[in-house]
């Protein structure tokens, strides 16, 4: 099966893995959270992570950028290796964008503020270099002309926006989403889809938490499916969705796309 | 045909709120006299209002004797200020040398000047007037105050007193028990066991304590403990002393505002790349300061009174010196007007903390949460 995937991959970008992930463990005191998560991610691919609440998909894209922190088994990002060093986690953090669930803007700041912080403190750019990139993404999600006004001015799909652009903003390798849509008003998931579809198709690496099952379908190169700490199931969209394989995921498409 | 469906052919226009208030008889009527029991109880307070306000404005103001220079003059029946204004230089400057007040004058103008130009928000430059009021402003306001150099005469701290004693413990408090309490706040919450058990103990140690203790260790236990020939100042191991015991406090307070800053919001600094100091400094703190500032100007408040204890170790402040006069055989029986006098003092300075406070939190408010 990974084999057949991989062949499949290689269309959209080079071989090179970008992640790495190798036999995997994580506990929660003595709670197994992640157990023996295997998963290769080449530049360019786009994998949708699926499962019901407290499979340990959110935990798993975590320990990408070490939100968590695991205890067995390595994680490589773009050839570098992960350990506990503050540094080398932070040069990691550098070439991976993150986006909430609770998109987590800096309610302090406007939102052009929000996209310029890490550029001005992590990259070191001065502040009018920082603030074109700055203008350059939020015009790319369609919101730059809410850059001068606080994140509490915005609703929840502008917020989602924003917090994309600022990620965008440092020039990530990879985009991990943690259920970006989840928090989000039915009305305003579509725009903030587009926005995730847009940057698909430019080919960025991407890893995200969804219940969206239409931009796995749309876009994904491959769907995850984890259960109970585990991958239960990898296959390309056409594929997961038309034949599953395990019983476990046909009950959960069932539970999912049934309503 | 009939639906059981309905629809709207126009939208209605958006209309203005109802006025709720109708004049100052309508707020009246609505607010005082809604009812028989609130009218009893209106006119009840407003009687004991008038009989408690009405003798204490004639006996300070009406009946009050202004003008003169002595004992003389106090001839009505009301307050005699004569004793606060014959006093007053002494009330300002306590024991400073006559012809050394001009410099006490000019830390007072400079204080002045740079508290109101970070006050107010349209005075530009503010990064740099607050880097001087915190090291400019004590370095000048050392040399001026205390002298020795450049030609300046030299004047021992037990010649200081007055408001202005009051003010150096209450300013120099105040600027170094905030840092002090943020980075105490920030250590009791940190992961390495050793920072935090030492936070931990010293914030535990000096809450426990009270000031007036404190001010005893300092000023009479703490140089039985020091080599004779190392004498350092009685005032600086006070100032030290309230330094440290409200930097405690203020730990608590802070770290009050830095858990109600949720995990998010680190998280997503870390995400971004952003190191420990990076996300405490330009995430977390901004936040967690602001969402406590009532916390802090309370404690700032209860430092500038609490300044008043330091007159059990012998130093004049504003009140002790007030206090010194009473016993004056010149003026004796005067205790009323001093202690008024201070009180309004006091008052007039934690009543601006206070509203600049509220004024600091509408101005700094973004709108919403998150």
């Amino acid at each position: 099966m990974s084999e057949a995937t991989a062949s499949q991959t290689t269309a959209s970008g080079s071989d090179r893995p970008m992640i790495e992930i190798d036999h995997l463990n994580k506990w929660y005191g003595s709670f197994h959270v992640l157990r023996d998560i295997n998963l290769t991610v080449t530049k360019g691919e786009r994998i949708v992570i699926c499962g019901p609440s407290g499979s340990g998909k959110s935990t798993m894209i975590r320990c990408i950028n070490h939100l968590e922190e695991h205890q067995q088994g390595s994680i490589v990002v773009n050839g570098v290796p992960m350990t506990n060093d503050v540094k080398r986690i932070e040069q990691i953090r550098r070439n991976v964008g993150m986006v909430f669930q609770h998109f987590n803007l800096f309610p302090h700041l406007t939102v052009l503020e929000n996209c310029c912080l890490s550029q001005i403190w992590v990259q070191k750019k001065p502040r009018a270099e920082a603030e074109k990139t700055a203008m350059e993404y939020l015009e790319r999600v369609q919101i730059a002309n809410q850059a001068l006004k606080y994140p509490g001015q915005l609703s929840g799909g502008q917020q989602q926006r924003v917090a994309i652009a600022r990620a965008l903003c440092m020039r990530p390798e990879v985009m991990l989403f943690d259920e970006p849509t989840s928090a989000l008003d039915p009305e305003m998931i579509k725009e903030v889809l587009d926005v995730m579809i847009e940057l698909a198709h430019e080919g960025m690496t991407m890893l995200c938490v969804t219940h969206e099952m239409g931009f796995a379908k749309t876009v994904a190169d491959r769907v995850i499916f984890m259960d109970q700490g585990q991958i239960i199931e990898e296959a390309p969209p056409h594929e997961f969705f038309n034949n599953p394989r395990s019983e476990r995921t046909q009950l959960f498409l069932s539970q999912i796309l049934g309503h | 045909m009939t639906t059981d469906s309905t629809f709207r052919t126009e939208m209605i226009e958006a209309r203005e709120a109802p006025d709720q208030r109708r004049g100052v008889i309508g707020w009246f009527r609505a607010n005082l006299f809604n009812g028989p029991i609130n009218s009893i109880v209106s006119i009840v307070v407003i009687y004991l209002l008038a009989r408690l306000v009405w003798p204490f404005l004639e006996w300070a103001v009406i009946d009050a004797d202004w003008i003169g220079t002595t004992r003389d003059a106090c001839t009505g029946d009301g307050a005699c200020w004569v004793f606060i204004s014959a006093r007053f230089e002494s009330i300002i400057y306590g024991f400073y040398p006559d012809a050394a007040r001009w410099r006490v004058d000019i830390v007072f103008a400079l204080l002045a000047i740079l508290v109101a130009w970070l006050a107010v928000p349209k005075l530009p430059y503010k990064k740099w007037v607050a880097l001087f009021a915190l090291v400019g402003l004590p370095i000048i306001a050392y040399f001026l105050l205390v002298g020795g150099s450049f030609g300046l005469e030299y004047v021992p701290t037990r010649a200081w007193g007055g408001l202005m004693l009051t003010l150096t413990i209450a300013v120099l408090g105040i600027v170094g028990s905030l840092p002090l309490g943020i980075i105490l706040a920030l250590g009791r919450r940190s992961k390495m066991p050793f920072v935090k058990g030492i936070c931990v103990i010293f914030i535990e140690f000096w809450r426990g304590v009270p000031l007036i203790t404190v001010l005893f260790m300092a000023s009479v236990m703490l140089p039985l403990f020091v080599p004779g020939d190392f004498d350092f100042d009685k005032l600086l191991r006070a100032l030290i002393g309230i330094m440290f015991f409200w930097s405690a406090y203020m730990a608590e307070v802070i770290r009050s505002g830095l858990q109600a800053i949720g995990k998010g919001q680190t998280e997503a600094g870390q995400a971004l790349g952003l190191n420990y100091w990076q996300r405490t400094g330009l995430i977390v703190l901004p936040q967690a300061l602001k969402l406590v500032i009532p916390g802090i100007v309370n404690t700032f408040i209860a430092l500038f009174k609490d300044t008043s204890l330091v007159l059990i170790i012998g130093l004049f402040d504003l009140l002790a010196i007030i206090r010194a006069g009473l016993t004056d055989s010149n003026w004796l029986g005067f205790s009323t007007e001093g202690y008024v006098f201070a009180a309004a003092v006091y008052w007039v300075f934690c009543f601006s903390m206070s509203r600049y406070s509220q004024y600091i939190e509408r101005r700094l408010n973004t709108g919403h949460k998150r």
